[in-house]
């Protein structure tokens, strides 16, 4: 199980620029989502009139159901200068990675719970990190597609692209820095340092 | 003394490593530091190098320093979390080792302890980011420190010929938003590289330090080429490391090599950091051949 919970009004905001498309995953048992935040933030979005459109669904992290579901809202996502998603990270990283170049936002942290977890493919792969960084990796997880889950960069390691650690596996900062410059985002590396926050007890976050 | 001073001023900052032994007896490193690299700015030791399990690099900086030398920490986020890494860094400046470089660390995988769990709860920006917070009296919980702040001379690492250049100089930047006020480098053998390198990387305004790997022979050189990332020695160093197997076994081929690469890029950084891997009595002669 795991449990997914908005990002602060303020990091939401900072995402914020012009209009957006709206995808949100509320479907899947195994997840607990936040439901009732996400639509009065939704509706805030509506009045004010950026939204171009909204999906809301199951299993979004399904690649096989995507295009078909994403295909409907073609004209809305096009309008759209981000999508911002509400989902646990897999549901973000599968549709960053079908929607490239486009910007993809994640909104929420995702956390664990004890239990079993939902249907996800195995080329997205979510930790529960609790502090979700797809914003800052062009939808690519770091904390899962590199060996040493390093959030600010390569390190010396990489060889003909390949990691260190495995010269079967494409080094992650390979691909999340191809995915940065494709969608135009490499300003990325100058945004402040931040610590990463690996603390996944909510109680100790939320204070 | 901080290194950070002798960039000011406007010196070319010479750098050697020592590795730390196995075991617990380092009088043979000590002696031969006070021998052979007195005579350059400062000496770099490293921090269970390839992620082999070796005697501290803090412990041998306080003795180097005890016989007189100017250490440089090497400090990896491979085997502690935040705290123990701030832990260390108080311990350092309280010796006064005030020489830090902040390094990620290779994977525990690759060294002779495969087994242990691999860390990684910072990386080499975010250490640099928490040094510069500790400078200024707070740590990453947000508690003060008491008493004196510590200071450090931060310094970084770069893999200026590595085949994924743009993504290095990307993280070189975020290292120098973090407080990294100097480079070394990983091993340069193709000084055009290097040279288009710095071309890109002197808008950073932070001095660079050329780094260099000592040949021992050619098996060594193709090792490399094969297995350590950032590194390609061209065919005609091999050739000539083959070439005269006498010349390169005394190190006279290496010796030399060296010092070509160190001419041909001096122009171009602030100072060169030798890595003789065991053989640091031939540092002098590079240098003394390098015209340094
Ligand atoms: S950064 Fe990765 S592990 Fe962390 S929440 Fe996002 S997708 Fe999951
Ligand atoms: S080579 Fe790439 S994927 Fe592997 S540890 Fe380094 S940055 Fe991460």
């Amino acid at each position: 199980m795991l449990i997914t919970k908005l990002k602060d009004k303020e990091m939401i905001a900072s995402l914020l620029k012009g209009k957006v498309f709206v995808i949100n995953c509320f479907g899947c048992k195994e997840v607990h989502f936040p439901e009732e935040e996400a639509k009065a933030l939704q509706k805030e979005w509506a009045d004010e009139g950026i939204v171009t459109g909204v999906l809301t669904t199951d299993y979004i992290c399904n690649p096989e159901n995507l295009p078909l579901r994403l295909e409907r809202h073609k004209a809305e996502i096009e309008a759209a200068d981000a999508v911002l998603v509400f989902s646990c990270g897999v549901g973000v990283q599968t549709v960053s990675e079908y929607l490239a170049p486009k910007r993809v936002c994640a909104c929420c942290d995702t956390y664990p719970l004890p239990g079993g977890q939902g249907v996800t493919p195995l080329e997205y792969d979510c930790d529960q990190c609790g502090e979700c960084w797809l914003n800052l990796t062009g939808g690519i997880c770091p904390i899962t597609a590199c060996s040493k889950s390093l959030v600010n960069g390569q390190c010396g390691g990489a060889k003909n692209g390949m990691c260190e650690v495995d010269p079967e596996m494409e080094c992650g900062w390979e691909r999340i820095y191809r995915r940065l410059a494709q969608t135009g985002r490499l300003d990325v590396f100058k945004t402040p340092v931040h610590i990463h926050n690996f603390a996944t007890d909510l109680e100790l976050k939320q204070e | 003394m901080r290194i950070t001073e002798c960039f000011d001023r406007g010196e070319f900052v010479v750098t050697a490593e020592v590795g730390p032994p196995k075991g617990i007896n380092i009088d043979g490193i000590v002696a031969e530091a006070k021998e052979f690299l007195s005579g350059i700015t400062a000496v770099n030791v490293t921090d269970c190098q390839s992620s082999v399990m070796r005697i501290g690099s803090l412990a041998t900086c306080k003795a180097l320093k005890d016989a007189g030398l100017t250490p440089i920490y090497q400090l990896t986020c491979r085997d502690r979390n935040r705290i123990a890494l701030q832990s260390d860094l108080l311990s350092a400046a309280m010796f006064g080792i005030e020489n830090v470089l902040a390094l990620t660390g290779d994977h525990t995988k690759l060294g002779d302890h495969p087994q242990a769990k691999p860390v990684f709860d910072l990386d080499s920006v975010s250490l640099l980011h928490t040094m510069s917070l500790l400078e200024q009296g707070v740590d990453l919980g947000g508690n003060q420190l008491v008493g004196e702040p510590p200071k450090f001379a931060k310094g970084a690492v770069v893999s200026p010929c590595s085949d994924s250049v743009d993504v290095q100089l990307a993280k070189m930047e975020r290292k120098v938003m973090a407080g990294a006020e100097y480079f070394q480098t990983q091993a340069v053998y193709e000084p055009e590289k290097f040279i288009e390198f710095m071309e890109t990387a002197k808008q950073f305004g932070k001095p660079v330090q050329l780094g260099i790997v000592l040949l021992k022979n050619a098996g060594m050189a193709k090792f490399m080429n094969r297995n350590v990332a950032g590194i390609h020695v061209p065919d005609e160093m091999i050739a000539e490391l083959a070439g005269d197997k006498e010349k390169a076994k005394s190190g006279e081929t290496g010796v030399k090599i060296a010092a070509e690469i160190i001419k041909a890029c001096k122009p171009y950084c602030q100072g060169v950091h030798i890595m003789a891997l065991g053989w640091e009595s031939k540092v002098p002669e590079i240098l003394k051949l390098a015209g340094i």
